[in-house]
């Protein structure tokens, strides 16, 4: 069965914070505008949004991850 | 600092098979490095498990087995499984078809301010890591040896350069002769001694850690698969290979078995980096030290990225993993720090973490921005300014926020020193919040005081 988790690049991450405007249910952000993310598998029903986050990020730093286990 | 042998050395005793201390440290001299003779007959000749072609394989894959019986973990603080890293890197190199060789890389970078092991090794006996380093070269198939070494440490610089340049003067490289040995200053810096880090910069970039994966085994040095060990580590596999896994697992814990290096500084009478049997009390390396210098207040232990226990339970902390678990300790990189009852812990803490903020690589913002924040609210604290009374609660969930995110393990190491600096000092920092700096705040620092950080830009050597 594969799982797809979220995972944030801290070094290219510069805190514009698109992911947590486009998927709030799974991203929020610091004090300083970083992301915090909780490392749990993404429910499928979010994938589609999580996916779109990812490619909005401008520096490319937030990752899906797919995972088999 | 200097080494000091055990307590129970004698001083003209060869190493042998018998498995008591000094291991590591035996034969140690008083100044300078041991040659390349002396080591030799102190340790014996390397056991030929490297010869050439089959034979050579077959004896390298013995020898990740025989350190795989030994127990033995990484001593560089993170206390791995070395034959795992051994195996991995041996398999990755494999897999590759007709694919980029391994190369063995020693890490002696030892950024850690309160510690002086690893330099001792490279500068008093040079050899035995030298051995290690191009065994497990062997095991898993490497014909490069680069020796990462602090550019902060001449002698042991010195002393390296020395040591390789008998080796090549001599007939008796014996089975590493296949091997080729190159000497790396490694900036001084905190986070240079972190894996990546390292790999980064004996790949011509600066000396700062990358995102993971890939890890070094699967793609380090120059893309090649990449066997990182500390200098210690590697001391230890050398003395494996000559005395077997049994001669090992006589001294320590089943689980953690062996000996390892410890400095201890401090409020004790001898500072100094000393071998101890995982598993003894810390009571006994103090005394071997000849004592304390003051009352303890307490001690931190692992490194300044590590963990402090109150010293009114000094008596029951013994230095192994297992033993230092309840205390939410481990033995880390073997750094012991007493503190003693005169200084102030909270000014300490605001000193120390400043400059674990300055150590920040800078590159992830969690670590750039919450270093900064938890070295605020202990200076606030010490220094007075602001809101004292929000400071406790702020440090509490900066220790929680930092931790995790970054791309090395940096902020997780502050996070730590930090919850445990809250358990144990919650008197100090309560009597700080409500009455402002005390007396002793003014008091010059106990911590080995690291050196003033230098701009966080760094060039390959």
């Amino acid at each position: 069965m594969t799982s797809h988790r979220l995972r944030v690049n801290p070094i290219a991450c510069e805190a514009h914070g698109m992911c947590h405007e486009l998927l709030p249910e799974r991203i929020s952000l610091d004090e300083w505008g970083y992301p915090i993310l909780d490392g749990a598998p993404l429910d499928p029903a979010l994938l589609a949004h999580a996916r779109r986050a990812a490619a909005a990020c401008p520096t490319l730093a937030l990752l899906v991850e797919r995972r088999s286990n | 600092m200097s080494a000091h042998l055990s307590p129970n050395q004698l001083l003209d005793r060869p190493a042998s098979d018998e498995p008591g201390l000094p291991r590591l440290l035996a034969g140690i001299p008083a100044r300078g490095g041991l040659g390349l003779r002396e080591h030799l007959s102190l340790h014996g000749e390397l056991p030929v498990v490297e010869g050439r072609g089959r034979a050579r394989r077959a004896g390298a894959s013995g020898l990740i087995d025989e350190v795989e019986r030994a127990g033995l973990l990484g001593r560089g603080g993170a206390g791995f499984p070395t034959a795992a890293k051994l195996r991995a890197v041996a398999g990755a190199s494999r897999s590759l078809l007709g694919g980029a060789r391994p190369i063995v890389v020693v890490n002696g970078a030892e950024g850690e301010p309160a510690s002086a092991k690893d330099r001792t090794l490279l500068r008093s006996l040079p050899h035995l890591v030298i051995d290690g380093a191009g065994l497990a070269a062997a095991a898993v198939g490497a014909q490069e040896v680069l020796l990462g070494v602090c550019e902060s440490s001449p002698p042991a610089l010195d002393a390296v350069a020395r040591a390789l340049e008998e080796r090549r003067g001599s007939r008796r490289g014996g089975p590493l002769d296949g091997v080729q040995f190159q000497l790396r200053p490694v900036p001084h810096r905190y986070v240079a001694g972190h894996e990546s880090a390292l790999v980064n910069h004996l790949s011509g970039g600066p000396a700062l850690p990358t995102f993971t994966p890939p890890r070094p085994f699967e793609r380090g040095v120059h893309g090649r698969p990449t066997l990182v060990c500390n200098v210690e580590t590697l001391a230890h596999l050398a003395l494996i290979a000559r005395h077997g896994a049994a001669w090992f697992r006589r001294l320590g814990a089943p689980e953690q078995p062996g000996s390892a290096l410890v400095t201890l500084t401090g409020s004790v009478v001898a500072p100094g980096v000393y071998e101890i049997e995982h598993g003894s009390p810390l009571a006994s390396l103090i005394d071997a030290a000849d004592g304390l210098t003051a009352r303890p207040r307490a001690v931190l232990l692992g490194g300044y990225s590590g963990t402090w226990v109150d010293a009114s339970r000094l008596r029951e902390v013994a230095l192994s993993d297992r033993d230092l678990s309840p205390f939410g300790a481990s033995l880390g990189a073997g750094v012991v720090f007493v503190l003693s009852e005169d200084a102030c812990p909270v000014a300490e803490l605001a000193r120390l973490t400043r400059w674990l903020a300055s150590q920040s690589a800078r590159q992830c913002g969690p670590c750039l921005f919450g270093l900064d924040a938890i070295a605020s609210a202990f200076e606030q604290l010490s220094g007075g300014a602001g809101k004292r009374d929000a400071a406790e609660p702020r440090l509490r969930s900066l220790a929680a926020l930092v931790r995790g995110r970054g791309a090395c393990s940096h902020p997780d190491g502050v996070s730590r020193l930090v919850s445990s600096s809250l358990d144990v000092f919650a008197l100090e920092l309560a009597d700080h919040a409500r009455h402002g700096p005390c007396a002793a705040c003014a008091r010059p620092s106990e911590l080995p005081r690291p050196r003033v950080p230098r701009p966080a830009t760094a060039a390959p050597a």
